[in-house]
């Protein structure tokens, strides 16, 4: 096991930036996730730490050491990729076992390693299968087996679980979460996925343009976003975003009632940020945020129902408790308690605090 | 009764919603298909035929004998150009399912200052007839006293241009994932290509074998030009020698192409379930 440290590390394909000196440090065992949308540099970030591209400049440290100038194989770290890549033509026990390809282990040292991995991973009875007899879970699996078996420093999984279906990944996902608990073997992980980021990460790095835009647990990045990119990329439905302004202690939005609430030193355009569970149909008259407009739509979700709504031609998500289900084009009206509104700067989308 | 159960279900055929096109394509294939097998029936029947018999165009011989065979066989000629036929086919081959994988497979994954150049160029050869080439060929293998031997008929086919497009196209069909997964396991470059690439490109490099096998077995021009020695002499250009100025012994000539045809037929039956099966696994979900 192994820390890892990336230190102004920069990646650029000629003219074109793709990683802008990022600061990184992860701790020996830590669960990091790497999350961020297409073409944040996430996945270049990852494919760095494995060595499959050259690092433009900076330095990173595996276990202390700069690796740099290292080969993959050098660096002792195994990764897990997003189309498994486990061999077609190789049986899920010659597959596991690839991963001791170059081990200077006798034969009968090598099966017995690929068994105690294939038991870990509950799959000692399908050694002898091929790939394409197997489902994506369990092909997932084996591709998890073959990083696991060498007993690297480290684990990288870029996007794993893309290629599975919501009810597969969600099980995937514990089962990921589970294997760090036991092996405690540092993690990072690639994902677009925030809810995958939410319930799998120590720490999450959310990332855009190249950029690293804050790092955290994943509640301190839910309740404190520094910016409106994680504030509405974190979190499931996303955060609505109210435009309004703050004039010294006053505080008005479009389309909505500020009561009881004070701005404190912001000043001029701002947003003013709710999450859709906070955001409660029919709680108006109360201190905080209170909203009326048409419903535009309903999404049942058995414990509640969300609700989307048009207020002053922004779009806000609300929840409507219990078996509750608004209709569509009727006027409705949710509030928001004090304490759960986020402020942000019109001009910068940075954070000026909580409300 | 069960074990009916999946007879039972399949759709019977209705040969009562043919359509009139149906019908003219399949008089078309018959038609092509008769026209293919009807010089190979020619030739098994011409093989079981005397030489008197040889002009009688009756599919069946009146009087079937398998003494060309025997006669074939016991000559000592033919079993010595069967085998030169085999070795260099055998080799030849080999070294194009070596070689232009490797070239194919560098082409297709490694990215490096004019590689789009050298591609071009080794495409450009296929355009060059065989003709223009016998003569340089020729004459480089004089200056090199390879004229009269296996390496002088063997040299020119030992890397094609179309067996490394071919390779290349397909290599270029393996994700990298595969190759960046076995990097990371710490295979080195020439193990990532035998152990991991190569065997992902099976159909192709089945395809490879059995089109490079055929062009050598079946290769007549120059192995005629570049031997003299009758013991270096191929198959074909033994066959050939089969027939002379005076007298084309027939009957000969069709019992030495029937056996020739042996060693093609097992080459394509052995690895042509591999094209199948790699044509079928293209077809399935990831």
């Amino acid at each position: 096991m192994a820390n890892i440290e990336l230190q102004g590390l920069v990646k650029s394909y000629g003219k074109t930036m793709a990683v802008h000196g990022i600061d990184l440090d992860i701790a020996d065992g830590e669960f990091v996730v790497l999350v961020g949308p297409s073409g944040c540099g996430k996945s270049t970030t990852l494919r760095m730490i494995a060595g499959l591209e050259d690092i433009t400049d900076g330095t990173l440290r595996i276990g202390g050491e700069v690796v740099n100038e290292r080969e993959p194989k050098q660096r002792n770290i195994a990764m897990v990729f997003q189309n498994y890549a486990i061999y077609p033509h190789l049986s899920v026990g010659q597959n596991i076992g690839f991963g001791l390809y170059t081990a200077r282990l006798s034969k009968a040292e090598k099966d017995q390693r690929i068994l105690a991995t294939a038991k870990i991973l509950g799959m000692e009875d399908l050694l002898k299968r091929r790939p394409a007899e197997l489902s994506g879970g369990q092909r997932q699996r084996v591709a998890i087996g073959r990083a696991m078996v060498r007993d690297p420093v480290a684990f990288l999984f870029d996007e794993p679980l893309s290629n599975l279906d919501a009810q597969l990944r969600a099980q995937m996902r514990i089962e990921i979460k589970r294997l760090h608990q036991r092996l405690g073997t540092t993690i990072v992980y690639v994902t677009h996925d925030q809810i995958e980021a939410m319930t799998m990460a120590d720490k999450i790095v959310v990332m855009r343009d190249g950029r690293i835009l804050q790092v955290g647990t994943p509640t301190d990045l839910y309740e404190n976003p520094v910016d409106v990119f994680t504030a509405r990329f974190i979190g499931s439905p996303s955060m609505n975003l109210v435009p309004g302004k703050a004039a010294g202690n006053t505080l008005t939005a479009t389309g909505a009632t500020v009561a009881g609430l004070e701005s404190g030193r912001a000043i001029g355009d701002v947003l003013i940020g709710v999450r859709p569970h906070d955001l409660v149909v029919g709680e108006a008259g109360a201190p905080g945020l209170s909203l009326s407009g048409a419903v535009t739509a309903v999404e049942p979700l058995g414990s509640e129902t969300l609700v989307h709504l048009d207020i002053a031609g922004t779009e806000v998500i609300a929840t409507a408790p219990g078996k509750l289900v608004p209709k569509v084009g009727g006027t409705i009206t949710a509030a928001a308690p004090p304490g759960s509104l986020y402020l942000f700067d019109a001009a910068t989308e940075q954070s000026l605090g909580r409300l | 009764m069960t074990a009916l159960a999946p007879d039972a279900a399949r759709p019977p055929l209705k040969f009562g919603r043919i359509r009139p096109g149906q019908i003219l394509i399949w008089t078309v294939l018959l038609l092509g298909g008769l026209l293919m097998i009807t010089p190979i029936l020619y030739m098994f029947s011409t093989s079981l035929k005397t030489a008197s018999q040889v002009y009688d165009l009756r599919l069946i011989p009146a009087a079937p004998s398998f003494d060309n065979y025997v006669k074939v066989l016991s000559d000592g000629n033919f079993m010595r150009w069967f085998l030169n036929s085999s070795f260099i086919a055998i080799t030849v081959t080999l070294s194009n399912l070596f070689f232009d994988s490797m070239v194919g497979y560098t082409l297709a994954k490694f990215e490096f200052r004019g590689r789009y150049f050298i591609f071009l160029a080794i495409l450009s050869t296929l355009m060059i007839p065989t003709e223009m080439l016998v003569i340089p060929w020729y004459l480089m293998s004089a200056q090199l006293h390879w004229l009269d031997s296996y390496w002088g008929i063997m040299f020119p086919g030992m890397m094609t241009a179309f067996g490394t497009f071919l390779m290349k196209q397909f290599f270029e069909t393996v994700p990298d994932d595969f190759l960046e997964a076995a990097r990371i396991d710490g295979l080195n470059e020439f193990q990532i290509w035998w152990k991991v690439a190569m065997p992902l490109v099976a159909p192709a490099l089945s395809a490879l074998a059995i089109f490079t096998f055929l062009g050598n077995w079946t290769a007549f021009f120059w192995p005629l030009i570049v031997t003299t020695s009758r013991e270096l002499y191929t198959l074909p250009v033994g066959l050939s020698s089969f027939s002379d100025a005076q007298d084309t012994r027939w009957e000969m000539i069709m019992t030495g192409a029937a056996l020739a045809t042996i060693p093609t037929l097992v080459v394509f039956l052995v690895l042509q379930r591999f094209i199948v099966r790699g044509v079928m696994l293209a077809g399935l979900k990831g």
